[in-house]
């Protein structure tokens, strides 16, 4: 009889430990997480020759030549 | 400076694949990889457009967030470029961008992918700007010499508009007033027929003369 109700304790522990195992799962939704760049570093488009680090001087040639693709001020309708 | 960005104008684009041409020629790009390319919708159909796709340079890049190496970074213009030392060749990055941007050349006998190669933006890499291994890995860097990617200024219709996403939205918006709708537009209609006539209507009943017999 002991060992009957011994046997009953175990496998009613193992069941319970059983159960209680899948309030433990974890939510498997990932999470993503921003990487850092692991690469060398660049140097912005100003840096060197001709422009020099001149960035103002950079983006005034640079918004100029974007205009050049706009027909209507080149051509001056 | 805003953000570098291009924007294709489907009203204007011919399908020349000029843009193909001058990206592959002015980066030395290797066999089997197309930065740029054409994608036309509708191939043969009246009203069929085009448009050419690269890398459209994501303000929030998924080819950034599935790196497994971090290799991606965004330069402060918005452009966004990786370094090729780093590349490990694995091709998330090209499950992962909508656009197909991300190409990788056959570097064995056995079709083992190469280091990823991409658009961009004519703004070279993470070298020392116009240098040799810079050209050799990346292309040239236009940006640093003051100009806009070769793709954009060589198009001959100047459908393809790249540079500071302010200003050529600013050029679009422009231009897309300019032209009107309908059959204002250079199209379809213009060169094929005019629109379809209104069903004409009843002809309207002969008026009696005066003062004659009914």
């Amino acid at each position: 009889m002991t060992k009957l109700m011994r046997l009953m304790a175990v496998v009613s522990g193992a069941m319970a430990a059983v159960m209680l195992a899948g309030c433990g799962e974890r939510p498997q939704v990932i999470e993503y997480k921003q990487g850092k760049y692991q690469g060398k570093p660049d140097e912005p488009p100003y840096a060197a020759a001709p422009f020099n680090g001149n960035k103002d001087q950079w983006e005034r040639d640079i918004r100029n030549r974007t205009q050049n693709q706009n027909e209507y001020r080149r051509i001056g309708t | 400076m805003a953000r570098m960005k291009f924007l294709c104008d489907a009203e204007r684009c011919i399908e020349c694949n000029g843009c193909v041409t001058a990206c592959k020629q002015e980066n030395d790009v290797p066999w089997g990889v197309n930065r740029r390319r054409v994608v036309t919708i509708n191939d043969g159909v009246p009203g069929e457009r085009s448009i050419s796709v690269a890398c459209m340079h994501c303000s929030d890049a998924p080819c950034m967030a599935v790196c497994p190496v971090d290799c991606f970074y965004r330069s402060e213009e918005g452009v966004v470029l990786h370094d090729k030392d780093l590349c490990i060749g694995c091709g998330y990055c090209f499950y992962a961008c909508p656009f197909g941007a991300p190409q990788f050349p056959q570097a064995g006998a056995f079709g083992v992918r190469g280091k990823m190669d991409k658009c961009t933006f004519c703004a070279g890499g993470p070298e020392k700007d116009n240098s040799e291994a810079e050209y050799r890995k990346y292309g040239r860097n236009r940006l640093a010499e003051g100009k806009l990617p070769a793709c954009a200024e060589m198009c001959s219709t100047k459908a393809l508009l790249g540079g500071d996403g302010d200003t050529i939205a600013e050029i679009y918006r422009q231009r897309a007033t300019s032209r009107g709708k309908g059959s204002e537009v250079w199209g379809w209609s213009t060169a094929y027929g005019r629109p379809e006539a209104p069903k004409s209507a009843p002809a309207p009943a002969p008026a009696a003369a005066p003062g004659g017999k009914s």
